[in-house]
C-alpha cells in the first residue's frame, strides 16, 4: 500500500486530534479521586458498578455498587459540574458491601467507582452511560 | 427547607439471628443542586441532604456522604446483618441543619 500526499496529511491530522482530546477530558474529577485515595495506586477487580447503558432521564439514573470486603466505595460522575456523587462507608453491621441509589448525570459520560478495601488498597471500575436528557437543569 | 420531608423505610419486622436483610429507604426532598436557575436567571441556592446514616442498636450499618448529584427524593438500598432484636435508626442530615430520623423495630423469630 502506498501513501499519497493526501493520506499522509489525513493521518497526521488524526494523530494530532488524538493527542489533544484526552487533555480536555482530564478535569476536576481526577482530583476528587486523588483526594479519596490519597494518591495511592489504584488497582482493578473485585468491584462491580452497575449502571444502565442508556439513561433516558439524567435526573434519576439508577446505579449500584458491590465490592466484597470494601470499607468504603465512592461514586464519581466525570462529566458533572461537581464530580462528587456519593461515598458509602460500610459499618460493622453491613450485611454486604453493596448499595444502590439514584443519581443525576449532566450528559453522556463515564461513571467511576473507587473502593477502599479493608486492607487499605484501592480498586476502581467505570461504566459509560449515554444520557438522552441531562439532569442539571438550565 | 424542611417542607414536606417524609422519610419512608422498608425493613423486615422479624429476622433470624445473624440474618442479612435488605433495607430500602426513601425520603421526599427536592435536593436542590445549586446548579439550576430560576425564571429571572438567578441561581437557586443549594439545599440538599448531605449525609445519611443507619445504625442498629448503636452499631453503624452504613454512613453515606451525599453530594448534589444525588437525585430528588434520595433512595438507598443496602443490606444489614441482624445480630439480635433491636431498633434500627435511620438519620438524614439536611444542609439547613435539620435532622430527620425514623426508627424500625426488628424482632427475632
Amino acid at each position: 500500500m502506498e501513501f499519497t500526499r493526501r493520506d499522509t496529511l489525513a493521518l497526521g491530522l488524526g494523530a494530532a486530534a488524538l493527542t489533544v482530546l484526552p487533555i480536555r477530558a482530564v478535569a476536576a474529577w481526577d482530583d476528587v479521586i486523588t483526594a479519596f485515595t490519597g494518591g495511592a495506586e489504584v488497582g482493578e477487580g473485585g468491584l462491580t458498578l452497575t449502571a444502565p447503558e442508556i439513561a433516558e432521564n439524567g435526573n434519576t439514573v439508577p446505579v449500584s455498587v458491590d465490592a466484597p470486603g470494601a470499607a468504603a466505595i465512592m461514586i464519581v460522575a466525570t462529566g458533572n459540574p461537581t464530580p462528587n456523587v456519593a461515598t458509602f462507608n460500610f459499618g460493622e453491621l453491613a450485611g454486604s458491601q453493596s448499595a444502590s441509589t439514584r443519581i443525576r448525570l449532566a450528559g453522556t459520560q463515564d461513571v467511576v467507582a473507587v473502593a477502599r478495601m479493608a486492607d487499605g488498597s484501592f480498586v476502581q471500575t467505570q461504566s459509560t452511560v449515554k444520557v438522552t436528557i441531562g439532569g442539571c437543569g438550565g | 427547607m424542611a417542607i414536606g420531608v417524609k422519610p419512608r423505610v422498608k425493613a423486615p419486622k422479624t429476622a433470624e439471628v445473624g440474618e442479612v436483610v435488605t433495607i430500602k429507604t426513601l425520603i421526599s426532598h427536592k435536593m436542590e443542586s445549586g446548579q439550576r436557575k430560576d425564571g429571572d436567571g438567578n441561581v437557586i441556592p443549594r439545599s440538599i441532604i448531605h449525609r445519611f446514616t443507619c445504625d442498629y442498636n448503636g452499631v453503624n450499618v452504613i454512613d453515606v456522604e451525599m453530594h448534589p448529584a444525588i437525585s430528588t427524593n434520595p433512595y438507598f438500598e443496602f443490606e444489614a446483618t441482624i445480630p439480635e432484636a433491636g431498633d434500627m435508626v435511620f438519620t438524614w442530615y439536611d444542609d439547613d441543619g435539620d435532622v430527620y430520623t425514623t426508627t424500625k423495630t426488628v424482632a427475632i423469630g
